[in-house]
């Protein structure tokens, strides 16, 4: 009998269907790697021990803290209380005694692999393609770069995986996003996720899994693919998805977690098979032309409230919601935003932290001067890639243009770690989240790429980055 | 888990599209290590002030509102982050339903983990219920119908696994613990 052809996402939720899904129960899904870090797991780990169980399978967790640790350096954990609020000082005590308590090997404050979640997953070749990868924290959607299905969950779910290394799932639907056309100089990863997220709305992809697909992903690297997929959630999506290719493989022979040796043979002949069949279908399908593609920047308080940089805000026709959007950003339909003034810079977050991220804004940042009175923050994505970006010299270009360079965390993202914009300021982030607040009470965010980002450092000013001569 | 079947109840507009959890609650109260008063978060830049004093035009701050268990919100209510604070601090201030024309996955699925019932109505319901703001309605989860004061009966959609967890108190954490056997086998077959 001939099988019907099946989506990528298809062939990787039937392998890990433990118990098949009935009108009446879901689909037991197994879960091949649990991440956690200590903002959504404290209270998974009280269920635990009001409830006498144990971590069913500690060698497939891997645990991090990123979110509440400071980014300014201190010589050891002992000194957290100098420059963290007793809050996340706490919390992050708690989660090195909770991976004590339950056996689970922790990237902590001392690791040199510490880092954010969605940053050291991959780069420790933990994330690997047909994975299913869970993370209480909603942009585990980063993962789907390397052909893994991979979405974040609430904290009782996360006490689910910890007991059970299962979830209860329904299966989500199919929405196939076709990527065409060569990427244009100074067009970023970023501007290809944000117009995405403005074509099809911020909950435009619930209930479906996103795969990428079309003659536009070879060219995408994987760090490339990882922005991407990484504010996939943004557009409501359950994950996002990139089959594997020679370049996955790439990115991953070699990292301290991937395959060794015969184990590498076998592993990769497995991976090859991760592929959407020929003539496999999706519940939906959306076009993108890349090479009609701008840089773009939002305009409102959610990612979906977005334009190329050359647009003018739009207007709101008695929306109330966009109008209160506007209200709040203290903007105007129908203006430009270049050379509107800003306050802050932040470089960083889950979704561009990484090497080739800060490798951009270094090109603009080079030999050049963030202008008088801005703040500029570049936070590495991990103690990793904060290494190799020193081995570089980035540092020093960020340094010299007076950034300030700090160690790796969420920082300034979500401003629950000391990094916050300052209220009623405006920044230009190259975070993944405008939403009121989000970077601190009273913030108001810009997200960019980091091109886009340190082209406005310079001018203390929204600027296309196009204008800027790069210095490689 | 509590049991829920049916009860009656005000509601309360919020009529925003898009209302994130980072509005339901910001992020510098995720250091929390309990759920315990944490309905003192919920809305924190929108209820109050800098200086903490309650905002006097927040609807939540108005004397008709403080007995709602009902919130009627805009369309993708609970976009963004998956903290389930968002969650917790909605139940823990007295709300027991949200209805809304869309709901975000992951906010939904930690709704209905946690007994907050996630009510999707269509856009003509919607509409009555923000012209009818503080109304008393029955959500009837047995039958999965919401009865308005008109007298209208509307059905909405519901997980069937949720529903039933919901009215028989079950933990789905047992339920999944219940599979032991299968889940061992799973992982014999793929060694």
């Amino acid at each position: 009998m001939q099988t019907a052809p099946k989506t990528l996402f298809d062939k990787i939720w039937e392998q890990h269907v433990v118990v098949p899904e009935t009108e009446d129960t879901p689909a037991i899904l197994y879960i091949d790697l649990h991440l956690i870090h200590e903002v959504t797991t404290p209270q998974a780990f009280s269920l635990l021990r009001e409830n006498n169980l144990k971590v069913r399978t500690p060698q497939k967790v891997l645990a991090t803290m990123d979110h509440s640790t400071p980014t300014v350096p201190i010589a050891s954990l002992k000194d957290l209380d100098i420059v963290s609020e007793s809050g996340p000082a706490q919390q992050i005590r708690d989660m090195i005694q909770n991976c004590k308590d339950f056996d689970i090997e922790l990237y902590g404050f001392e690791s040199k692999y510490r880092g954010i979640v969605h940053v050291i997953g991959p780069e420790l070749g933990a994330t690997q393609p047909g994975k299913t990868i869970v993370c209480g924290d909603s942009h585990t959607s980063t993962h789907g770069a390397f052909g893994a299905l991979a979405f974040g969950i609430g904290t009782t779910e996360v006490a689910h995986v910890l007991a059970t290394q299962c979830l209860l799932q329904r299966k989500p639907r199919t929405l196939a996003v076709n990527l065409n056309g060569k990427l244009n100089e100074g067009v970023s990863a970023k501007d290809i996720i944000l117009k995405v997220i403005g074509q099809i709305g911020v909950g435009g992809g619930t209930g479906h899994v996103i795969e990428y697909r079309g003659n536009t992903v070879a060219s995408l690297t994987l760090e490339q693919r990882m922005t991407i997929c990484n504010m996939s959630i943004e557009a409501g999506a359950r994950a996002g998805l990139f089959a594997p290719d020679e370049a996955t493989y790439e990115y991953l022979d070699g990292r301290p977690r991937s395959p060794k040796g015969k184990e590498w043979d076998r592993a990769l002949k497995v991976w090859k098979g991760w592929q959407t069949d020929t003539d496999a279908s999706f519940d939906k399908e959306v076009d993108i032309d890349v090479s009609a593609l701008t840089p773009m920047i939002t305009y409102g308080t959610n990612p979906g409230m977005v334009m190329s940089i050359e647009s003018t805000i739009p207007d709101h026709k008695g929306n109330q919601s966009l109008k209160k959007a506007l209200d709040y950003m203290h903007f105007e339909s129908g203006k430009s935003l270049l050379n509107h003034p800003i306050d802050v810079v932040f470089i960083g977050s889950c979704t561009n932290s990484r090497l080739s991220d800060l490798r951009d804004a270094a090109t603009i940042l080079k030999g050049r001067k963030i202008a008088e009175n801005m703040r500029v923050l570049i936070v590495p994505g991990s103690q990793s890639v904060k290494a190799e970006a020193e081995a570089e010299g980035l540092d020093r270009i960020f340094r010299e243009s007076g950034a300030e360079w700090r160690e790796s965390g969420c920082s300034m993202c979500l401003g629950m770690n000391g990094d916050t914009v300052g209220s009623g300021k405006l920044a230009v982030s190259t975070s993944n989240r405008n939403f009121e607040g989000r970077q601190g009470s009273g913030s108001r965010t810009i997200l960019a790429s980091p091109k886009t980002a340190a082209a406005s450092a310079i001018t203390g000013s929204v600027q296309d980055p196009r204008q800027f001569e790069t210095q490689v | 888990m509590q049991k829920i079947k049916k009860f009656s109840a005000r509601t309360v507009n919020l009529p925003n599209e898009d209302i994130d959890t980072d509005q339901i609650i910001p992020a510098r109260f995720l250091t929390r290590q309990t759920t315990d008063g944490i309905g003192k978060c919920l809305f924190a830049d929108w209820r109050f002030d800098k200086s903490g004093r309650p905002k006097e035009d927040f609807i939540l701050n108005q004397p008709e509102s403080s007995d709602a268990e009902i919130l009627v919100a805009g369309n993708n209510f609970g976009c963004g982050s998956s903290r389930e604070h968002a969650a917790w601090s909605l139940l823990d201030y007295g709300f027991r339903a949200i209805i809304s024309t869309s709901f975000a996955d992951i906010f939904q699925n930690n709704s209905l983990k946690n007994g907050l019932i996630t009510i999707a109505v269509n856009l003509e319901t919607h509409k009555w219920l923000l012209e009818h703001p503080a109304t008393t309605l029955i959500v009837d989860l047995d039958n999965t119908q919401i009865c308005l004061e008109n007298g209208k009966v509307i059905s909405f959609p519901i997980d069937s696994f949720a529903r039933y967890c919901l009215l028989n108190g079950v933990d789905q954490l047992g339920y999944l613990l219940n599979h032991d056997t299968e889940i061992s086998a799973y992982e014999n077959k793929q060694q």
